[in-house]
C-alpha cells in the first residue's frame, strides 16, 4: 500500500501549521469569517446545521488497520465517537470544535491522512473501485492510477481555482463499481485490440441539478498518456468553463454547451502540446507508485473450514451469499461489511466498529480496508479459511448483516440532520425502508435492488442512478419527496426518470412499498431484478402503483 | 394593506463550537431558542440583526429567522429550524439533550 513519503509528510504538516496559525487568527479576530471560510474549506472543514464538520479524505478509498484506528480514535477524542463515510470516499466528523481541528488535522497527518482537496474548486478525492486489487474481473488495480492523479492534482498551481469542483473516479474493471460516468472525468479500464491496457475516457457525467450521463471522449488511451490528457481535459475546461453561474459551471455544461467534438478537438489540441513535456518523469512515478501497490503475499492454506461453517450454519452462509464477492484468487474471497444494519444510519461506524475492523483487518486481510461509495468497509483479501472467524466477530459488533445490494443496503446522504445545504431529511427515510422490509421479512426476496436518497438537489445521495431514487425537497416548508425510477450507475449507467408528483414524509415508505409489491408481481420469475423489470415494463406500471388514486379516478 | 410582521429572532452558528445560538434581550448569544429576543417588528429585527453582523468574531452566518409565540412559548415555522433549535433526528446529540 501507497506510503507517505518524506515530501508529502512536510507538505502535510506545513500545510497543518498554516492552518493552525489560520485558526488562531479567526478566534482572536484578526481574520473575519469571509477571510476565513475559504481557508477552512481548503482544509476539509465545514460549518454544518448544528456544529463544524470535517471532512477528511480516504484517497481511492483504501487505508489500513492503523489508519481506521486513528480514525476511531479522533471520533473518541474530538467527536462524538463515530463517523459517517460518504459516497465519496471520505470520512466525515459532524461534531468538531474549531479549536481542536488543527490537532485533529495534525492526529491525521501521524497516519498520513488529511482533509485537503475535499472541499473548494479543484480536484477533489480521486475515486476508485473498491474491490481494486482484489477483483476477479479486474484488468489491472486502478490505484496507482488513481495515486499518480492525486500527487498530480494536489496543490497543482494551475487547477486551485477551477470555475467548479473536479471529480475524477477509475475503475480497473469492465463491472464499473466506481460510478465513473458520473464523474466529470471517469476512467474506465479497458485492453485495445493488441491486448494492452489502457482507459476509455468519460468526460461531463455528474448527477446535481442537471444530471447527465459522462461520454465517452476517448475509446482508448495508453495508460502512458494518462497524466497530459488529463492535464489537457482539466485545462481546456479551465479556460472554457462559466464562472458567470455557478448552476452552469461544471464540466458537464461546458461539453453540453460546446459539444463533445469541440472539446475533443481542443483536448487533442492541447495534449499534443503537453505530452512532451512531461517527458517521462510521470512514468517514472507511476513505476514507483505501482511497486507499492503490490499485491500482498496470498497464502495457501484449506478452505475446508469455510466449506465446513456454509455447511453447517444458516447464518454463516446467508451473509456468505450476500456479503462475499469473488476474489481474483480462488482460495479468498472480498468481504464487505455492511454498515446499515436495519435502522442504522447508512455509512455510520462507531469508535469500537472502526477497531473492530481494524483489527480483522490487520489479523486476517493482510492490513487492507477500503471505504466503498456506497458506504460500506471493505476486506479485500480475505482467505476463505478465516471467513467464519471474521463473521463471528463481525456479528458481535453489530457489523455482520447480510444486507449487501439489497433494499436496506440504502445509500443516504446526511440530509437536513446534518446538512446546511439540505431541502429535506434522507437518514430518516432510509432507517424507515430499511426497518420496515426487514420487518416483512422479504429482503432476500426482493433480491438486488440500490435504493439511493438525497437531501437535495445536489445529489450527494446518488439518487439519479439508484433504481429507486428518493430526493428530499422543501415543498412551502414542507418536506416532500420525489421518487425516480430506473437509474443505473454501472458501465450501463442512465439517470432514472421521475415517477410523479412528490409525496410527504409519511407517504414516502408506503409509496416504497407499493413500488415493490408492484414490481413482486410484475417479474418473469425469481431472477429478474427490479432494473430488469423496469426496462422490460417501463414506467408505466409502476405509476400506477405509485399513484392508486390516479388510475381510480381516470377509470 | 401590507402583509402581518411574522416575528423573528437573530440566529447564528457560535463560532467556536460551531452550535446554533440566539441573541438574547441582554445582547448575550442563548444556546436554547426559548431564551431569545423574540422581534415584533421589522425596524427593531433589522438593526438587530446588523448589530449582530458585526459580531462575528462570536458567531457565523447571522440571520433572521421566523418564529411564532404561542403563551410565550416560542415556536418555529420551519422545519429547518425546529432542527436547528433541536438536533439530528438519528441521533440523540445536540440541544435535544445539552440543554436539558
Ligand atoms: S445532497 Fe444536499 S443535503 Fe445531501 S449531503 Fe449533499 S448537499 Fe447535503
Amino acid at each position: 500500500m501507497y506510503q507517505y513519503n518524506d515530501f508529502d509528510r512536510d507538505f502535510l504538516a506545513e500545510r497543518n501549521a498554516q492552518f493552525r496559525a489560520q485558526v488562531e487568527r479567526r478566534i482572536d479576530g484578526s481574520l473575519t469569517e469571509d477571510e476565513f471560510k475559504p481557508l477552512r474549506l481548503m482544509n476539509g472543514l465545514y460549518l454544518q446545521l448544528h456544529a463544524y464538520m470535517l471532512r477528511v479524505a480516504i484517497p481511492y478509498g483504501t487505508l489500513n488497520g492503523g489508519q481506521m484506528r486513528q480514525l476511531a480514535m479522533i471520533a473518541d477524542r474530538w467527536d462524538k465517537g463515530y463517523g459517517h463515510f460518504t459516497t465519496r470516499q471520505n470520512i466525515q466528523y459532524n461534531w468538531p470544535e474549531l479549536r481542536d481541528v488543527p490537532d485533529m488535522l495534525d492526529a491525521l497527518g501521524e497516519v498520513g491522512m488529511h482533509a485537503i482537496q475535499t472541499s473548494g474548486n479543484t480536484i477533489r478525492n480521486v475515486t476508485a473501485d473498491h474491490f481494486a486489487g482484489a477483483a476477479a474481473d479486474e484488468i489491472e488495480d486502478p490505484r496507482p492510477t488513481a495515486e499518480l492523479l492525486r500527487q498530480w492534482s494536489t496543490d497543482h498551481p494551475e487547477f486551485q481555482f477551477l470555475p467548479r469542483k473536479f471529480k475524477i473516479a477509475v475503475t480497473g474493471s469492465p463491472n464499473d463499481r466506481a460510478v465513473t460516468k458520473a464523474h466529470d472525468i471517469g476512467l474506465r479500464m479497458v485492453r485495445n485490440d493488441a491486448g494492452e491496457p489502457g482507459f476509455e475516457v468519460i468526460i461531463g457525467g455528474g448527477l446535481g441539478r442537471t444530471p447527465m450521463v459522462g461520454k465517452v471522449l476517448r475509446e482508448f488511451l495508453p495508460k502512458a498518456d494518462l497524466l497530459p490528457y488529463c492535464e489537457a481535459i482539466v485545462s481546456v475546461y479551465n479556460l472554457l468553463g462559466r464562472r458567470d453561474n455557478k448552476y452552469k459551471a461544471r464540466i458537464k455544461i461546458t461539453v453540453h454547451e460546446n459539444g463533445l467534438e469541440t472539446i475533443h478537438d481542443l483536448v487533442e489540441e492541447r495534449f499534443a502540446l503537453l505530452r512532451p513535456q512531461f517527458k517521462g518523469v510521470d512514468q517514472e512515478m507511476l513505476a514507483g507508485i505501482e511497486a507499492q501497490f503490490a499485491a500482498p503475499e496470498f497464502t495457501t492454506a484449506s478452505v475446508a473450514p469455510f466449506k465446513d461453517a456454509y455447511h453447517h450454519d444458516p447464518v454463516f452462509r446467508s451473509w456468505v451469499d450476500t456479503n462475499i464477492t469473488k476474489h481474483r484468487n480462488d482460495d479468498y474471497a472480498i468481504v464487505s461489511i455492511s454498515l446499515k444494519s436495519q435502522g442504522q444510519t447508512p455509512g455510520d461506524a462507531t469508535s469500537e466498529q472502526m477497531r473492530v475492523m481494524a483489527e480483522l483487518a490487520e489479523e486476517f486481510a493482510h492490513n487492507e480496508l477500503r471505504i466503498s461509495h456506497e458506504q460500506n468497509v471493505i476486506l479485500p483479501h480475505v482467505h476463505k479459511s478465516n471467513l467464519p472467524a471474521i463473521h463471528a466477530k463481525l456479528k458481535e459488533n453489530g457489523l455482520a448483516t447480510a444486507n449487501i445490494g439489497l433494499i436496506s443496503d440504502i445509500i443516504a446522504c446526511p440530509g437536513m440532520d446534518y446538512c446546511a445545504l439540505a431541502t429535506a431529511r434522507s437518514i430518516p427515510v432510509a432507517q424507515q425502508i430499511a426497518t420496515r422490509f426487514h420487518e416483512l421479512k422479504l429482503e432476500h426476496e426482493i433480491g438486488e435492488l440500490k435504493i439511493k436518497i438525497s437531501g437535495c438537489i445536489n445529489a450527494c445521495g446518488h439518487h439519479h442512478v439508484g433504481h429507486i431514487g428518493i430526493l428530499g425537497l422543501d415543498r412551502a416548508g414542507v418536506e416532500n419527496y420525489q421518487i425516480t425510477l430506473g437509474g443505473d450507475g454501472s458501465e450501463t449507467a442512465t439517470i432514472g426518470e421521475r415517477a410523479g408528483p412528490g409525496f410527504a414524509y409519511d407517504e414516502i415508505v408506503p409509496a416504497v412499498e407499493r413500488l415493490i409489491y408492484a414490481y413482486l408481481d410484475l417479474r418473469e420469475g425469481e431472477d429478474e431484478t427490479f432494473l430488469q423489470t423496469y426496462r422490460r415494463l417501463g414506467l408505466a406500471p409502476f405509476k400506477s402503483a405509485l399513484y392508486p388514486e390516479a388510475k381510480a379516478n381516470a377509470a | 394593506m401590507s402583509k402581518p410582521f411574522t416575528p423573528k429572532v437573530v440566529t447564528a452558528n457560535a463560532l467556536l463550537e460551531g452550535d446554533v445560538v440566539y441573541l438574547d434581550a441582554t445582547g448575550e448569544w442563548a444556546r436554547d431558542l426559548q431564551d431569545a429576543d423574540v422581534l415584533e417588528d421589522q425596524a427593531s429585527a433589522e438593526l438587530k440583526l446588523l448589530e449582530a453582523e458585526a459580531r462575528s468574531h462570536e458567531a457565523v452566518g447571522v440571520y433572521l429567522a421566523d418564529v411564532v409565540l404561542k403563551d410565550s412559548y416560542i415556536e418555529t415555522t420551519h422545519f429547518r429550524e425546529t432542527f436547528r433549535a433541536k438536533g439530528p433526528s438519528n441521533y440523540a446529540h445536540g440541544k435535544q439533550v445539552e440543554l436539558k
